[in-house]
Formats: structure tokens, sequence, C-alpha cells
């Protein structure tokens, strides 16, 4: 195929060549940074949080009639103990929060008791010897707290655990060389040594503000003695459904004194996942949806366009025609014309994305774009570009002849 | 002239169905997209609480030990204990209200009456009057209340309407965190968007279920919070243990200033206060003071959401490409018609009337570009309401963004159709009368 009379026309064409180059640089530029933002926010969604969710269920428990902290000690206990007795229930532990609630407790952590000099940011999350259990966390190294290092902490109370089990992100900040287990690391005054690290426990939060801190959790040996308490249970394979229908029931008949909200106090996990990341995937769905109506627009005007071109050169190619050329060379040649005029449009729209990505990271506190999204959307207008050129293309392919003997 | 412009434009779009469609789609989805988020943004960014807006003030002080580490020039937003008391009791502002919010538990009381928690605002007697709340039923509590720690509650249309049945339930009794409250009043539907009496729990939501007495409200168990605090120093839990803690701040203040004389004499008045709390070494930074108005206030806390802006500046990209796509199809058609156009011009039509003849087709384009724009972009508004956002509720179509929607379309797509209209109007009549 001869590249020179192709530039040769498309210099009569100035303007329709530059608007088909300038939409589809448009349109790359805006659809790339789409494709990563969705990627970015469907990642958040399919990030584990360590916990076996499948068979497990939160109880969101508040109490009621203004309980001491001692009468919510044993309170705490009866409750576990009722639950754990429910047909289905494997175990059951009484925490402040848990992960993807969007609630809870961070503290700096750090190597000193100074508060203003933290190594990293925590989720800090109520345990005792039933959590990693109950949770399904996995230990890797280290040991589980013990019944007899399990403390109380009312409102007032300060939380200053002799013994904490951290997760391996957050022991790898604390202590880079992978030797966090047996040392101490500060979220109070008094210094707490590093029994046990879990592979993986996400923190309660999900928004963009603690994402650098997800995966830095600090399971502290207190029960927490205040009015709101969350339990969590771990049923029997395939049990989920009973329990959860069951448990509402099951508390409020061993005490009245409560209240389990009949809309939301009971949750799975899948419930639970969904709702914390549900504004993610309305983001992802909405880009996904521009995506494809600003590939839509752009194909539409390269077929009008296209369409228009051929039409006004309907004599000449009657005339190639007639001079011998084949259907397959006037095909080839519409499809080449659109190839040079999207490559020139990749191009510009390549650094327009980049331009588009930097300005996003700035205004928006948006990361990098890895280049495989930009390469990625090349293919696809590339793709998109030829996909429409070809009804036009083959249109013109058909022009007989003897076009070239008409007038117009 | 126009009428048979307007003729030729109509004719012109029935010879290519096709390609007008085109535009026309082209233009209604950049106008649907864009007026969508304008609509949102629009009714983001509107004023709350207009005709009271401008009189209505939140002022802040500087409490904060003088060597924080990152600590930022402006002030903290909300007051700490001992500042909200001192300045409630300041007493130069015509009106004035304190508050913050938790979650009680509530129940009626009659015996074995469930129990529910319940948002609830604590504030001060003048909240109501000075932010307009309209009552159903019943009255705001009296200043006297507030001092007397009167356990009184104002109660929501909603929660009325649970408790009660929505009937006048004035005289009532409630068991709000096991004390019992007398019910003074119930008001009507009063939800302000944004939230701009207290952004801490984000700009845009629900409306607190019932109103306690500030006071009162202090005197409750404290299980449950006093609202989002900001502590600092070493100690982050200092707020847990007592909401009167000198480094925690969390209570919101509201005065009513009406005259620029009032606004003057506050802000001194709150310039005085702090050179006094720092002559007795309470606080530690000379005064650092505001004194911001509601809309300022909103404006500084920016309170439109960033996926709003984000999504508002991504409508207008999508805008942008249509009104590319179109100028590229405008070209397409008005060279198309270069014939007619020479035969015009060759029987005595002018450049500008070609020119002009061409902007009227791209005008009715933009017109019918614009009229099928306004359902997509109720579509958009509906798809943002069905999205599980604080704000969802806000995405209503205003009709002032009819006129809005109408405008825009026909301005892209005038600008759009400028530079096709030229090249058009400049066709040269010889060369195409020549080849009919």
């Amino acid at each position: 195929m001869q590249i020179r009379p192709i530039l040769a026309t498309l210099k009569h064409h100035k303007a329709g060549t530059l608007l088909i180059a300038m939409q589809i640089a448009l349109t790359l530029a805006i659809v790339c940074n789409a494709l990563f933002i969705i990627r970015q926010r469907v990642s958040h969604l399919s990030q584990p949080s360590g916990v076996d969710e499948a068979n497990v269920l939160v109880v969101l428990n508040e109490w009621a009639g203004k309980p001491s902290p001692g009468e919510i000690a044993s309170l705490m206990a009866a409750d576990v103990d009722t639950l754990r007795r429910l047909p289905g229930v494997a175990d059951a532990y009484a925490s402040n929060t848990y992960p993807l609630s969007g609630g809870g407790i961070a503290f700096g952590i750090g190597h000193s008791p100074d508060k203003l000099k933290p190594v990293s940011t925590t989720a800090i999350y109520f345990a005792d010897q039933d959590a990693l259990p109950t949770l399904g966390l996995k230990l890797v190294a280290g040991r589980n707290f013990r019944a007899d290092e399990i403390g109380q902490v009312d409102r007032h109370g300060d939380i200053q655990p002799g013994a904490i089990i951290v997760t391996r992100g957050l022991a790898d900040r604390l202590f880079p060389d992978g030797s966090a287990l047996g040392k101490t690391a500060y979220i109070s005054r008094q210094p707490s040594t590093i029994v046990g690290i879990v592979e993986r426990l996400q923190s309660p939060w999900v928004d963009s503000g603690m994402a650098e801190w997800a995966d830095c959790s600090t399971l502290v040996p207190y029960r927490q003695l205040t009015a709101a308490t969350r339990y969590v249970l771990r049923v029997r394979p395939g049990q989920l459904e009973d329990v959860r229908r069951h448990v509402r029931a099951a508390l409020y008949a061993a005490n009245r004194m409560r209240v389990i909200s009949p809309k939301d106090g009971v949750r799975t996990f899948a419930e639970i996942r969904a709702d914390a990341y549900k504004s993610d995937r309305g983001m992802a769905i909405l880009m996904g949806v521009i995506s494809v109506v600003l590939l839509a627009i752009t194909a539409a005007g390269i077929v009008g366009l296209s369409s228009f071109w051929v039409g006004q050169r309907r004599k000449q190619i009657g005339v190639r025609r007639a001079l011998g050329a084949t259907r397959h060379d006037i095909l080839g040649y519409f499809l080449t014309e659109n190839l040079l005029i999207s490559t020139v449009g990749v191009l510009v729209g390549s650094v327009l994305a980049l331009g588009l990505n930097l300005w996003l990271m700035k205004q928006f506190e948006l990361a990098r774009i890895a280049p495989g999204y930009v390469v990625a959307g090349v293919v696809v207008l590339l793709l998109l570009g030829q996909g429409a050129v070809l009804a036009p293309a083959l249109r013109a392919s058909r022009v007989p002849p003897v076009e070239a003997t008409r007038s117009v | 002239m126009f009428g048979y412009y307007l003729d030729l434009a109509l004719h012109s779009f029935r010879r290519t169905p096709v390609l007008a469609g085109l535009m026309t789609l082209a233009i209604a989805l950049g106008i649907g997209a864009s007026i969508t988020m304008l609509a949102v943004l629009h009714n983001l960014s509107g004023n709350p609480l207009p005709g009271r807006s401008d009189a209505l003030f939140h002022p802040q002080v500087d409490p904060r030990p003088a060597d924080l580490p990152g600590a930022k020039d402006e002030p903290p937003d909300d007051l700490s204990y001992l500042d909200a008391v001192n300045l409630y009791q300041l007493g130069v502002a015509p009106r004035r209200a304190l508050m913050s919010s938790n979650w009680l538990p509530v129940r009626k009381d009659a015996q074995d009456s469930p129990l529910a928690m319940v948002t609830d605002r604590a504030t001060t007697a003048d909240f109501f009057a000075m932010f307009g709340v309209p009552f159903i039923y019943g009255s705001a509590w009296s200043a006297q209340d507030d001092a007397s720690h009167a356990q009184v509650v104002v109660l929501s249309r909603a929660m009325n309407q649970q408790l009660f049945g929505g009937e006048d339930s004035v005289g009532r009794n409630l068991v709000i965190a096991t004390k019992t409250f007398r019910v003074a009043g119930v008001v009507d539907d009063w939800n302000p968007q944004p939230r701009f009496y207290d952004l801490n729990d984000g700009a845009f939501g629900k409306a607190e279920q019932m109103y306690l007495p500030f006071f009162t409200w202090l005197d409750l168990p404290q299980d449950y919070g006093y609202g989002p605090m900001d502590c600092w120093g070493n100690d982050p839990n200092a707020g847990m243990h007592d909401p009167k803690a000198q480094q925690c701040t969390w209570a919101q203040f509201w005065v009513q200033l009406d005259t620029p004389a009032q606004v003057a004499g506050y802000r001194a008045a709150l310039v005085q206060y702090s050179a006094q709390q720092h002559r007795l070494g309470r606080f530690q930074r000379p005064p650092n003071v505001r004194l911001a108005g509601l809309v300022d206030w909103l404006d500084y806390k920016r309170v439109i959401p960033v996926t709003v802006r984000m999504q508002t500046w991504i409508a207008f990209g999508v805008l942008l490409i249509c009104m590319v796509n179109t100028v590229g199809l405008m070209v397409a058609k008005f060279l198309r018609k270069s014939g007619e156009i020479g035969v015009r011009r060759a029987l005595g039509a002018s450049r500008r009337m070609v020119f002009l003849q061409c902007l009227v087709e791209a005008g009715v384009v933009g017109v019918a570009g614009g009229l099928l724009g306004l359902p997509l972009a109720w579509l958009g508004l509906w798809m943002v309401r069905q999205q599980p956002v604080s704000f969802a509720a806000s995405a209503r179509f205003d009709p002032s963004m009819l006129g809005a929607a109408l405008a825009l379309a026909v301005l892209s797509a005038l600008a759009a159709g400028v530079w096709p209209a030229l090249r058009a109007s400049r066709v040269a009549p010889a060369l195409q009368v020549k080849s009919l």
C-alpha cells in the first residue's frame, strides 16, 4: 500500500483529518484514565480482609439501662456463652469493631512512647484468646493471646497492653529486617511486646485517607466494657443463614435490655463488604458507562466523516477502479488512511492522557497511571477506528468502475 | 429571512437524517452528562438557608499549644468545652446556638416499650429561631430551660410519627438514656443541605431525629460520646475521659449578627476574649480568631465531595468530545451541500447569508440536542440518586436547569458550527455551479 498518495489526499482534507485525530486523542486521554480509576476501585473491592468471610457473622449490640462496667463484663460473658451454645455456632468473641466496619480506634504506633513520632498508624482491635480462631486469622509467627492476659477497659480506662498481636504489614513497617516477634512497640506510654504476627487483618476503614494503613492492624488483649459491643461469630460451614435467622431472638431471650437493630443489627460479611465498597462499585460502573459512551461517540464520528469522504470521492474511486485497482486496494486505502489518522491521534492522546493523569493526581490524589493502561487504550482506539471505518470502506470498495464516466 | 433559513435547515435535516441524528445524539449525550453533573453541583453548592445565611456566622478561636507539630494556621473548626461555654455566655450576639450531636437510646415511658438508638442534636434554645426551623406542634424550649438543665425534647416529624403515630405529642414523656424527658415541640421536615451547622459527619445527609437542651445533654451518661472530637497532644484518649478536657474541640457554635456593626463588634469581642485567655495563660497563641459567614464557611470547608468535582470535569470532557465530533459531522454536512450553496451564492446570496444559514442549522441541531438531552439528564440524575452516596437526595432536577440545559446545548452547537459554517461560506460558487 502506497502511503504517499494517502498523505497527499489528507492534505486536501485537513479539517476532517484534524478533527478525527483530535477526537481520538481526547477520547484516549479520558478513557485511559477512566480505565485506570475503574481498575483501582475494583482492586480495592477484591482486597482480602484476612477474615474467613464465608463463615463469619457480626452482631451489633447496644446495652440499655445503663449497666455499670462490671455488669457489662458479666452480661458480655453470658452473651458469648449463649452464642456458643447456639446450634451452628463454632466460636464467638466480643470486640469493639471488625474489618470494613467503617468505625473504630486508630492509634500511632512507634518505637518510643512519644505520640508525636509514630512509625505508622494502626487500627486497634479489642481481642481475647478466641479472636484469632473466630475470625479465621492465620498466625504466621509467635502465639495467640492467653486467657490470663485478657484485660478489661471501660470508657475511662487506659489501653496499655503488655502483649499485642500485629499484622505482618505492620510488623514489616516497624521492623523492616523481619525481626518483629518478641520486640516491643509503643501504642501507649507503656511498652507492648509483639507476641504474635498474623498474616493479614484489614483495618475497619476503606476510604482513601486510611488506604495507606489498610494492612496495619493491632490486636490488643482487652474486653471493652462500653454500651456498644460487637459480637463476632464463627459458624459451621453452610449454617450461616440458619444462625443469622436465630441469633437475634436467642440474645433477646437471654436478656431484653439491649438494642439489636432489626435492620442491620446482624450482618454477614458479604453484606459488610457490599456496604463498605458500594461507593467504589458505583464509581467503577459510572466510569465504565462513560468510557463506553465516549467510544461509541468517537466511532459514530469516524463513521460519519468517512462516509462523507467516500461519498465525495466516488468519482476518484471509480477512476482508480477503471484504471485497474481492485476492490481490495480501495478497502486497503481507506483502512490505511484511518490508521494514519488514528496513529497521530493516539500519539497526541497518550501525551494528553499522561497530562490528565498528572492533573488528576494533583487535584484528586489519584495514583500515577501505569503505562499498561495507555497502551491498552491505544490498542482499543486503533481497533475502534479500523472497525468504524470498515463499513464506509466496504461501501467505497463496491463503487463500480463505471462511476468514472458519470459526471457527478 | 430567519424563517427561510429555518425552513432550509429542517429540509436539510430530512434529507440527511442519519447525519443529523448523529449530531443531535452527540450534542444530547454531552448535554445530558454535563447538565446531570451541573444539577448535582448546583444543588450541593446551593445556599442551605437562603434569606438567613447572610446573618449567620461561625466564630472560631485558637486554643492550641504554640508548638503543635504539623498544625495549620487556621484555628480548629469546633470549640473546646470551656471556650464553647465562655462564648455562649458572652452575650454580644442577638442570637447564638451551641451544639453537638450523638446517638442515644430512646423509648416511650410505657412498660416494656422497645428501645431504639436515635440521632440527636444537643443545642440551645436559639437554634430553632435562628435557623428558622418550622414547628408543627408546640415550640422550642426557652433559655430558662437551658439554664435550668430542663429535661425537654423537640422531636422531628418522622420521630413523632414513629413514636406517637403523628399526633400532637407535646407534654408526653420519653425515656432518653435512662432519664425522662417531656416533649416540648415537634418540628416539620427540616434538613438544609449542606448541613452547614455541623460538617463533622459529612456535609450531606439526614437531619437529626430529635433535639435536646445542650446542658441537659451534657449531664446524661457519658457512654455515647459527644460527637466527633479533635484532640491534640500526647493523650488522644483525653476526650473520652472528659469532654471538658482543654485539648479537645468538639462543640459547634453559631451566632446571628444582623448588621455590619454587630459583626465588627463581635469580631472585636472574639479578639478581646482570645487576648484575655492569652493573658491568663490558657491560650498559648496570640489571638487567632475567625468569624466566617455561612457561605464563606462552606467555601472554606470545601463541602463539594471530591468525586462530584471529578465527575463534573469528566462530564465536561464528554461534552468537549461530543462537540469535536459535531464539528466534524457539520463540516461533512455543510460541504456535502456545496452544490446547493454554490447555486445560492450564484443567485446573489452573500457569504454572510450563507454563514448565517449554516449557523441557523447548527442552532436547530442544538435545540434538538438540548431537547433530547433533557430526558438524558433526568435519567442521569435518577442514576445518581440510585448511588449510595450521602448527597443522593440532592440530585434533583431543578427547573432552573431546564433553561440552562437548552442554552448550553444551543451554545455548544453554535460554537461547534462556527468553523464549518465559515468553511461553507467560502465555497467558490463558480466551481460548484460548473460541476452541476
